[in-house]
């Protein structure tokens, strides 16, 4: 860790170290200071302060070699060499890269691609740094190339097929400029070290297969590879001589990297805390391990379609006493997917560990696009009555309700095909204890989701302006909207649907009461026979409107209520995407600036500067580029998502209402039961 | 109460007389009442008013020359309906009960219908001049009023009341004045209770009903996704509909028979204490007269023994008729009740099975779309 301050640009040992070295409240709060920041971000220059306050420092740095890059590439190279050359942690990380290489020239070796990618998704428990970037990379990836290996097994195959279908007709050689900043900007944080495997990674290239291509195109991959142990892999497809468009891909996960950067000291403290102590040997096994492990999920993948696994959260148990007191749910998976370790497992989790992987998931996933379904808000005032302890009803169906409500949560999150993949998810799901989710203590899951609209709806408001170029967006955007109302109206009527069967069962019950007390004053021994066969009947009745009432509000009511988080994580999905353009436009803003800058300067006849004004348009052209595929990307998942989003809905809905039909007709079928018994009493009366 | 006694002296037919229509005047409501001789002429069809029926009820305590008339169990006549307050419906509610649901006052109709049979079905009140002119007089027999009986004037004074906890001299009474009491209260509260259920079933039926509406929001045909949950919403909606439906169904049954019957029950035992406790006066007149001869001088003592004894003889004549009219009543009122019992549970068991019918329909229906 000593080389990694050392080499820390300024501005980072102070926010940083205290997340690595100490656990505390600290990290997070500075973390959420910082995304809000970003989502407060009023005007073009501030528009992108998230990630220049992180990333200044390393700019500068990499600007310059970027911008010599086309003129003097071997330069460059060699000031990467000379300043870590000197760490140990080469030697760390060589090894496990010669293990992979080991691996993958092995049988394995048929599907190469595919497995370098999502490798990385186990590497972060003993990786060092650049784990979260990895991990987007990962699970990009791997949904990038989730069809491609069912189909074909040929890894340059799958690159085409993939590249082609991400970037259509873009421009590499536009990637290949605005790559470098990016990792200019990921380097600082994970310092030390993945400098060093950086490093190893240039020699690695410089053995292998001489390319013929320019060396930016090198560093293009470079850069990719440097966060995780895969260079081997890089130059190993490299061989197959698809330069181009492999570049493409590996600029596509860098892209990524660069959304990560506030959230990734969270992700490192988690994963420096192994890595300091026993760096080595985890680091070989793991890369070992998730070999194997690739080898599954591509099995996974393949049989997608028979998705199966099931979740669910049973026994919530009072834990501790008083204010202290906690709900543990009993979270059982049963699953035939290999990815996971065995077929059954069960852990328990409280109810801040669900918020917690909520809070993971988004951080990491809502601003690519997806819909993270949010978990069932915090209710201190049900909460507080579980930890009183009084048994009554309404705490016994609050717990029940909350239980029934993380049940569908998780189902949920592990039925998107790309949160499946997170290893957050599987960590929750499979690791007997998990570190205590700290910052959902302040944040309650409402009050989180408040914040975050709060914050996105600043956004939103403040790019109002955006003229939407899609028909489909500005539709759908409206819809959603819409919808959102509708199911709000819908789940008041539904609610008042409850409370009036909640209602009618009372009555029935007092009624049944009254018709006992007055077959017990009946003279007529037949009549009050039947009288108090009636009381029975209604008794029964009155239990079966229970039951329907909250038949109606499990299968409707919690639906609705669900679906209503859901529009609103919708609703974020299309604010991160107006975010994205915004950058996208800020960035325009900015170059069309420096140009002016430029022209002026001509006019002044400065030469001098206009060296580094022509850099520096240079600079914001390829961040242009680059924001527009951002936007286009996260457009595209957007829309993917929404329409996934549909689909899920409307089987939802299929499902539930055919539940509710079922629990009618038993109630039906129970009432006849019920009248058929009586009727013969009612004719005995004589 | 007795429906197996069809025919009466007049000849009416009780099963024939049907209050087939009513109009609604702002706060007047005009009944259409037709009824049939026995002998087979044409039906007669009249239109009255409450106040034609507050007159018959009227006329009928007020009969003169009949002996033991205190002691009859008149059949109650449903109190005054003020449709132009059904606005109000809380009070209207209070006042009719189950009498004020339904459309149309079709329970109001049914319960005066039922008033009348009863009437012509009495043994004694069915020889009454007044039905016959109330069911054959094409005029309005309402106008000659002024008759207020003074049974009337006896059961509303509240200052008597307390003699209802006089201790009867005759056993049967007693008891059968404490059975009353009970189940007099007793049935009421059941009714009331019932008439909550409805209410409350009626609530559903609204609620079910703004649901299903609101469901056509949802729907928009923009793409396919759209179109397809669309077609959830309105099978849903249909579904609440039906669910709807279902309830409005249970609510009129239980209106329309055990609703209907226990209110009946609820005022006829109103009915029966109002006689027990006419008896209950008489019996404490006599007491009185009693005491009075008892301590009267000697001159006056042969009146007052004469006086005494045309009490007696009245108190008798009234006790021996209420007999015959408790025992009447309790073998008529089991049947009734019997009745509506049987209508309400053979109708209960049809809608459940019709609704179990099409609930299974929907779900077909459902499991098919599902599959597509």
């Amino acid at each position: 860790m000593a080389a990694s301050s050392e080499r820390s640009p300024p501005p980072f040992p102070d926010s940083e170290e205290p997340e690595l070295l100490e656990d505390s409240d600290d990290g997070a709060d500075a973390f959420t200071g910082t995304s809000i920041s970003e989502m407060d971000s009023p005007s073009p220059d501030t528009a992108r302060p998230p990630k220049d306050i992180f990333n200044d420092p390393p700019e500068d740095i990499f600007n310059d070699p970027l911008s010599n890059i086309n003129s003097e590439p071997q330069k460059k190279v060699d000031t990467k060499i000379a300043s870590p050359s000197s760490d140990e942690a080469v030697d760390l990380f060589s090894d496990p890269l010669d293990d992979d290489s080991d691996v993958i020239s092995s049988p394995e070796v048929q599907n190469p691609m595919p497995d370098l990618l999502s490798e990385p998704v186990e590497v972060p428990k003993s990786d060092f740094k650049g784990e979260p970037p990895v991990q987007k990379n990962a699970t990009r990836q791997q949904e990038i190339f989730e069809d491609p290996p069912k189909t074909s097994s040929k890894s340059s195959s799958v690159k085409k097929a993939a590249s082609s279908e991400l970037f259509g007709d873009d421009d590499d050689e536009e990637d290949l400029f605005k790559e470098p900043p990016k990792v200019g900007t990921k380097k600082p944080q994970p310092s030390g070290p993945p400098v060093d495997v950086f490093t190893e990674v240039i020699s690695d290239v410089k053995v292998k297969p001489q390319v013929k291509d320019d060396p930016t195109d090198l560093f293009a991959e470079e850069a990719l590879s440097a966060p995780a142990p895969k260079p081997s892999a890089s130059s190993s497809s490299r061989t197959n001589g698809v330069h181009s468009e492999e570049q493409d891909l590996f600029s596509e996960a860098t892209v990524e990297l660069s959304l990560d950067s506030p959230h990734n000291d969270r992700k490192k403290k988690d994963a420096v805390k192994p890595s300091v102590s026993a760096p080595a040997a985890p680091a070989a096994s793991s890369s070992s391990k998730a070999q194997s492990k690739t080898l599954e999920e591509l099995e996974e993948e393949e049989s997608e379609d028979k998705f199966d696994l099931n979740i669910s959260v049973t026994n919530p148990e009072k834990v501790g006493d008083g204010m202290n007191a906690y709900m543990a749910y009993k979270v059982s998976t049963q699953t035939s997917l290999t990815m996971f370790r065995s077929k059954t497992f069960t852990v328990r989790r409280r109810f801040s560990d669900f918020l917690g992987l909520y809070e993971k998931l988004s951080e990491k996933h809502s601003q690519n696009g997806y819909i993270v379904p949010p978990p069932p808000e915090k209710s201190i005032l049900g909460m507080t009555k579980v930890k009183v302890g009084k048994d009554d009803p309404s705490s016994a169906e609050f717990v029940e309700r909350r239980r029934g409500a993380l049940e569908r949560y998780l189902q949920r999150v592990v039925t998107h095909p790309s949160l499946l993949q997170d290893p957050d998810v599987r960590e929750f799901l499979e690791k007997e204890e998990l570190p205590r989710a700290v910052s959902t203590q302040a944040l309650s899951g409402a009050g989180f989701l408040k914040m975050l609209n709060k914050a996105t709806d600043a956004v939103s408001k403040m790019t109002i302006k955006m003229n939407e170029q899609d028909v489909w967006f500005d539709e759908k955007i409206q819809d959603v909207e819409n919808e959102e109302q509708h199911l709000r109206k819908l789940h008041v009527m539904v609610e008042s649907l409850v409370s009036h069967r909640k209602e009618l069962s009372g009555n029935t019950a007092v009624f049944a009461k009254s018709v006992a007390m007055l077959g017990s004053s009946e003279d007529n021994t037949a009549l009050s026979r039947a009288l108090s066969q009636l009381a029975e009947v209604e008794d029964r009745i009155e239990q079966l409107h229970q039951d329907q009432a909250s038949n109606d509000f499990f299968t409707f009511s919690e639906l609705l209520a669900d679906y209503i988080r859901l529009l609103g994580a919708v609703r974020g999905c299309f604010d991160q995407r107006m975010k994205s353009w915004q950058r996208w436009q800020d960035a325009e803003n900015m170059l069309q600036k420096k140009r002016e800058a430029e022209a002026k300067l001509l006019w002044a006849n400065k030469p001098d500067k206009l060296q580094q004004a022509k850099d520096e348009i240079a600079e914001w052209e390829a961040k242009v580029t680059q924001y527009e595929r951002d936007f286009e990307r996260i457009s595209a998942t957007v829309r993917k998502e929404v329409i996934r989003f549909d689909k899920e809905k409307t089987r939802d809905f299929k499902k539930q209402i055919i539940k509710y039909l079922e629990s009618l007709l038993n109630s039906q079928q129970q009432l006849i039961k019920y009248w058929e018994a009586f009727l013969p009493e009612a004719k005995a009366i004589a | 109460m007795e429906g197996s006694n069809a025919e009466t002296e007049l000849g009416v037919s009780v099963g024939s007389i049907r209050i087939t229509d009513v109009t609604q005047d702002g706060d007047l409501l005009t009944f259409a009442i037709t009824s049939q001789k026995l002998n087979g002429s044409a039906g007669v069809c009249v239109f009255r008013t409450y106040d034609d029926f507050d007159w018959l009820q009227q006329s009928l305590f007020s009969q003169e020359n009949l002996p033991g008339l205190q002691g009859i169990i008149f059949p109650p006549l449903p109190s005054k309906a003020f449709p132009s307050q059904s606005n109000t419906q809380t009070k209207t509610l209070k006042q009719l009960g189950f009498l004020a649901l339904g459309q149309d006052w079709q329970s109001y109709c049914k319960a005066l219908e039922f008033y009348l049979q009863q009437v012509a079905a009495h043994p004694t009140l069915c020889k009454s001049k007044a039905l016959d002119s109330f069911l054959v007089n094409s005029e309005s027999p309402g106008k000659q009023r002024g008759k207020k009986g003074i049974f009337n004037r006896l059961s509303q004074a509240v200052e008597e009341m307390r003699k209802e906890s006089h201790k009867d001299v005759d056993n049967f009474f007693q008891n059968e004045r404490n059975k009353n009491t009970n189940v007099a209260s007793l049935s009421k509260v059941a009714t009331e209770k019932l008439l909550d259920v409805v209410m409350t079933e009626q609530k559903l039926a609204l609620a079910c009903g703004h649901f299903s509406t609101s469901l056509h929001l949802c729907v928009n045909q923009d793409d396919a996704d759209a179109v397809a949950f669309s077609k959830i919403c309105l099978k849903l909606s249909d579904i609440i509909e039906a669910v709807k439906r279902n309830f409005e169904k249970v609510a009129s049954n239980n209106l329309s028979t055990l609703g209907l019957g226990l209110d009946l029950e609820s005022r006829y035992q109103e009915a029966e204490k109002e006689m027990l406790f006419r008896r209950t006066c008489k019996l404490i007149e006599l007491e009185t007269v009693k005491k009075n001869t008892e301590k009267a001088k000697a001159n006056k003592r042969e009146v007052m023994e004469a006086f005494q004894k045309a009490a007696e003889k009245e108190f008798n004549q009234i006790s021996s008729v209420a007999k015959q009219e408790i025992e009447r009543f309790h073998s008529s009122r089991v049947n009734v009740l019997q009745n509506f019992l049987i209508g309400w549970c053979e109708q209960q068991l049809n809608t459940a099975k019709e609704f179990a019918e099409l609930y299974s329909q929907h779900l077909e229906a459902c499991r098919n779309m599902y599959s597509d």
